[in-house]
């Protein structure tokens, strides 16, 4: 399954925030959205990335962007995996029905039944504006990827 | 990196025999696979370099240590410190860093000052956003010829090092 492509407008999505209301494709609009897809809370992989990537608040805040976290757990594991971590990355559970936000935008891992590990950054429109598939789950972008699709948005 | 030659600088943390092959370890001290990284990097002939990976997520600890090794580096006693606290990890609040540096033989006041100085924090700093920069994706970070890699390594990944 190929990621989304830059330039292509986010389909209509619905994920679950931590409060159990809707995310949608809508509530990408007016800002930057960094969607960072990760395979399972509490993978030990998982967990060094999204307290790396916490790193980057003020950053991410100067740039008028939002980052959040997106696996296939529920929320209320994603909630617990974020609180162990000690970050405040707000986590979109697409849990029910499973993957389907992933799936649409390329970032499903059929063989294993989970998100696959890639970043999708999306424009204040609502149009991704860089994205990144990993070779395979195991693989972790860093910060400079991060960084590399903020510079997407502004460039 | 702080710049060596600046007045004052604890520069680099690098040990090991000149001309053996560098690794940079960027750690933090309360990480368990950084600590089995140091011992298996330690026994080997290589050169090493240590640079501070120390993520809020974590928690005050992880900083705190390593403000107590650049407060250490001044009065060069980083390594001794950092194998101190490698050997005692689960004991590393400020009374035990204080022992361990009055044990050392340093200047326990200047330690103490020296780690709130605005240096040590430009110095970690630097490291994290190094550590970055360089695509680090979690502790530790195996920084070797420009290349990052993760996890702690083997006897087989030190042995291509040394080949």
């Amino acid at each position: 399954m190929a990621i989304i492509a830059a330039g292509t407008p986010v389909p209509p999505i619905t994920l679950k925030r931590e409060d159990g209301a809707d995310f949608t494709q809508e509530d990408l609009k007016g800002r930057t959205t960094v969607l960072v897809f990760y395979p399972f809370a509490f993978s030990p992989v998982c967990t060094d990335q999204l307290q790396v990537y916490e790193e980057l608040g003020s950053e991410l805040a100067g740039q008028n962007a939002v980052m959040y976290a997106v696996s296939t757990d529920a929320s209320f594991s994603q909630i617990a995996f974020r609180e162990k971590l000690g970050v405040t990355i707000e986590q979109l559970s697409d849990f029910e029905p499973k993957g389907e936000a992933s799936k649409a935008l390329g970032a499903y891992f059929e063989p294993a039944g989970m998100t696959n590990r890639a970043l999708v950054v999306v424009n204040a429109d609502g149009i991704v504006a860089w994205s990144h598939l990993a070779d395979s789950p195991g693989e972790l972008p860093g910060v400079d990827k991060v960084r590399e699709g903020l510079a997407a948005v502004a460039g | 990196m702080s710049d060596p030659s600046a007045p004052g600088s604890s520069g680099p943390h690098v040990r090991g025999p000149e001309g053996a092959p560098l690794v940079v370890l960027f750690g933090d001290v309360t990480c368990v696979r950084c600590q089995q990284a140091y011992l298996a990097l330690g026994d080997a002939p290589l050169r090493l370099q240590w640079r501070h990976f120390v993520l809020r997520a974590r928690g005050p600890q992880p900083r705190a240590i390593a403000t107590a090794l650049e407060a250490a580096a001044r009065q060069d006693a980083f390594w001794p410190l950092l194998d101190r606290a490698m050997a005692q990890p689960a004991r590393l609040e400020d009374p035990d860093l204080w022992r361990i540096a009055a044990d050392l033989g340093l200047d326990v006041d200047r330690f103490r000052a020296d780690r709130r100085d605005e240096r040590t924090d430009a110095a970690i700093g630097a490291d994290l956003s190094a550590a970055l920069t360089l695509g680090a994706t979690g502790t530790p970070a195996l920084l070797v010829d420009g290349t990052i890699d993760h996890g702690v390594p083997d006897a087989a990944w030190i042995a291509a090092l040394l080949d």
